[in-house]
């Protein structure tokens, strides 16, 4: 029983990043209309990001876990502003190769410079050991990142569905023209938009270098996951993305214990099945 | 084409004498290959992805489906081929039928699934199915996993040419290539052609009309994705093994490359495109790391502000559609 715990806080863990992640592709598609490849290259940018701050300018983990996804979602907000926006318009099938391409780009760069190993990046003081909960021993780092993803997924949620400046949002989405008639800056809104979908990205690259190593491609095999969990629970629903992300991580530990050959594609069965049954996804609008 | 009637034809005769040309002399220049002394391998291999992009362009040009997992097509047949071959023997002729014959069993499959949404979920699809079978080929015993299937037989193509000739099997993938291209050709200047571009001007109106669009897009798929596994099994030849690399997400990333490059949409483009990738990669392979960056930089580029790609751009410019 301890095995099949221990896989169960793997999978939620592994769940809080395709949550973080998804709701982030979510939100910028909401906005954008566009899918962003580059959405793996950006996490592990979040990861290098606290990797750097703390080998050269020892700044630690947790001025890392804010600075961090600022300064990445800069960098995706100079991303939105020099190339995306200039899509506008065009078929959306433009804005997943162009993403594609940043995503070749930027993680080419760091393969080169660090080759395809990991760097280690320590667990912080505070969160180091674990605890004993008489089934099973829980890693305090490990609690932490579940417990801390879900705040952050849902304070997300509150954000964009409960205050005004989420209501501007979701209005923009709808029809922008007739927001800016309102006076609302949409363009603004929408590169903000991209920076809040970007450091939710790097937010979750900072949260798994302590777990899972910091690599330059630790973001390229994790979007295709990404994509068909995005796929099953479809883009309509800001919760649909954090319930969905978090089931597919638990499904996929459960598969880890019972049927270990599986663990790699069951969500990518999971996502057949549901096209098969219900083609729009499961909580998505049809598109 | 001369019982063809304007109405289910709307392209021009001007335009099909035109592209009859261009694939004339495409074809002389290529059957010249051999005299000239250029390396024969680097061209047949950038002929198995010119047929290979011009079977992936058929999705996207006239379908309008961006398809983010062709690599799949290319890389069962290239397995079952290569197996074929290897394991149980079979003259080439056989393997490719194989070969062949799984990737259309896998373009039904994966086409009746990821048909079932459109636009941007179709590519996430596609790219999520391809990761499927990119795992489960990491895993099963026949394709030996990271080493891949190496020091495939080439044999006697029935049983009187002899592909272990360099020239003889160049000829043999040339004939492949133009044979594919014709068929490709043919299609997308048929009456199924056409309901497919109309599909992708409008899908809503091609339905009011009374098609049925799913199965256009169904046959499509398979079309496309039994094309390029076509163009697997011929490379099969060609590299003399089958490996992941050929799964992976970044080659199904590099056809899209060739085809953007060349122009999406156009009828030589895509040729046009394998060639200069192939050619670059081969002139860059030093560089390690730096080809992906440079992958990438066209990428953006082409989005930016080359979307015609190559053809596309001197079609615009001579008004022709190429």
């Amino acid at each position: 029983m301890q095995a099949l715990y221990a896989q169960l806080l793997v999978g939620l863990i592994n769940g809080s990043f395709y949550a973080l992640l998804s709701l982030g592709l979510a939100v910028i598609f909401g906005m954008l209309n566009i899918i962003n490849f580059a959405h793996g290259a950006l996490y592990m940018m979040g990861a290098f990001c606290a990797y750097f701050l703390l080998n050269i300018a020892g700044i630690g983990y947790w001025p890392a876990l804010i600075i961090a996804p600022i300064v990445v979602g800069i960098f995706g907000m100079i991303l939105e502003r020099t190339m995306l926006q200039w899509l506008t318009g065009l078929d959306h099938l433009y804005g997943l190769l162009l993403t594609f391409g940043i995503a070749l780009i930027v993680q080419g760069v760091f393969q080169n410079y660090f080759g395809s190993s990991g760097l280690p990046y320590a667990i912080p003081d505070e969160l180091r050991g674990g605890v004993n909960l008489g089934f099973m021993f829980l890693p305090i780092y490990r609690g932490w990142v579940v417990i801390f993803s879900l705040v952050v997924c849902l304070a997300t949620w509150y954000l964009i569905e409960k205050t005004v400046l989420g209501a501007n949002l979701r209005a923009a989405t709808e029809n922008p023209t007739l927001v800016r008639a309102f006076g609302i800056n949409v363009p603004r809104m929408i590169t903000l938009t991209y920076g809040l979908g970007v450091g939710l990205a790097a937010l979750a690259g900072v949260l798994s270098a302590p777990i899972n190593q910091v690599r330059p491609l630790m973001g390229a095999d994790l979007i295709i996951v990404v994509f068909a969990v995005v796929v099953i629970g479809g883009m309509g629903s800001i919760m649909g993305s954090i319930i969905t992300g978090f089931a597919l991580g638990v499904i996929e530990g459960l598969t880890k214990y019972f049927y270990p050959e599986a663990s790699n594609t069951v969500v990518f069965v999971l996502m057949v099945l549901v096209l098969l049954v219900k083609p729009t996804g499961l909580t998505g609008r049809a598109a | 084409m001369s019982a063809m009637t304007d109405d289910t034809l709307p392209v021009t005769p001007r335009a099909v004498r035109d592209e009859m040309i261009v694939f004339a002399a495409m074809a002389v220049l290529l059957g010249l290959v051999p005299m000239t002394g250029i390396y024969p391998f680097f061209v047949m291999q950038a002929l198995c992805f010119a047929l290979l992009a011009c079977a992936f362009n058929l999705l996207i040009g006239y379908g309008g489906l961006l398809s983010f997992g062709h690599a799949m097509f290319l890389g069962t047949a290239g397995y079952c081929t290569a197996h074929a071959l290897k394991v149980w023997g079979l003259p080439p002729e056989l393997g490719i039928l194989v070969g062949v014959v799984a990737a259309a069993a896998l373009s039904v499959i994966t086409g009746f699934i990821s048909i079932r949404r459109q636009g941007i979920y179709f590519s996430m699809i596609t790219l999520a199915l391809s990761q499927l079978l990119y795992f489960i080929y990491l895993q099963a015993p026949f394709t030996h996993g990271e080493d891949g299937i190496q020091g495939i037989p080439q044999g006697y193509l029935f049983g009187i040419f002899n592909l272990a000739q360099p020239t003889v099997l160049y000829y043999v993938v040339l004939a492949g290539f133009l044979g594919g291209f014709l068929l490709i050709y043919r299609t997308i200047n048929s009456p199924f052609g056409e309901v497919l571009k109309s599909i992708r001007e409008n899908e809503q109106r091609a339905i009011s009309l009374g098609y049925k669009t799913d199965q256009y897009k169904l046959l499509a798929f398979i079309l496309s994705g039994t094309l390029a596994g076509f163009a697997g099994s011929l490379k099969v030849f060609v590299a003399q093994n089958a490996s992941l690399t050929d799964v992976h997400w970044t080659m199904s990333g590099e056809i899209v490359l060739m085809t953007l490059v060349g122009g999406l949409g156009t009828v030589f483009g895509p040729v046009v495109g394998a060639f200069v990738i192939i050619a670059m990669q081969q002139y860059l392979a030093g560089f390690g790391q730096w080809v992906t960056v440079i992958q990438g930089v066209i990428f953006v580029a082409c989005v930016l502000t080359f979307r015609r790609g190559i053809i596309g751009e001197i079609a615009h410019y001579l008004r022709r559609s190429l």
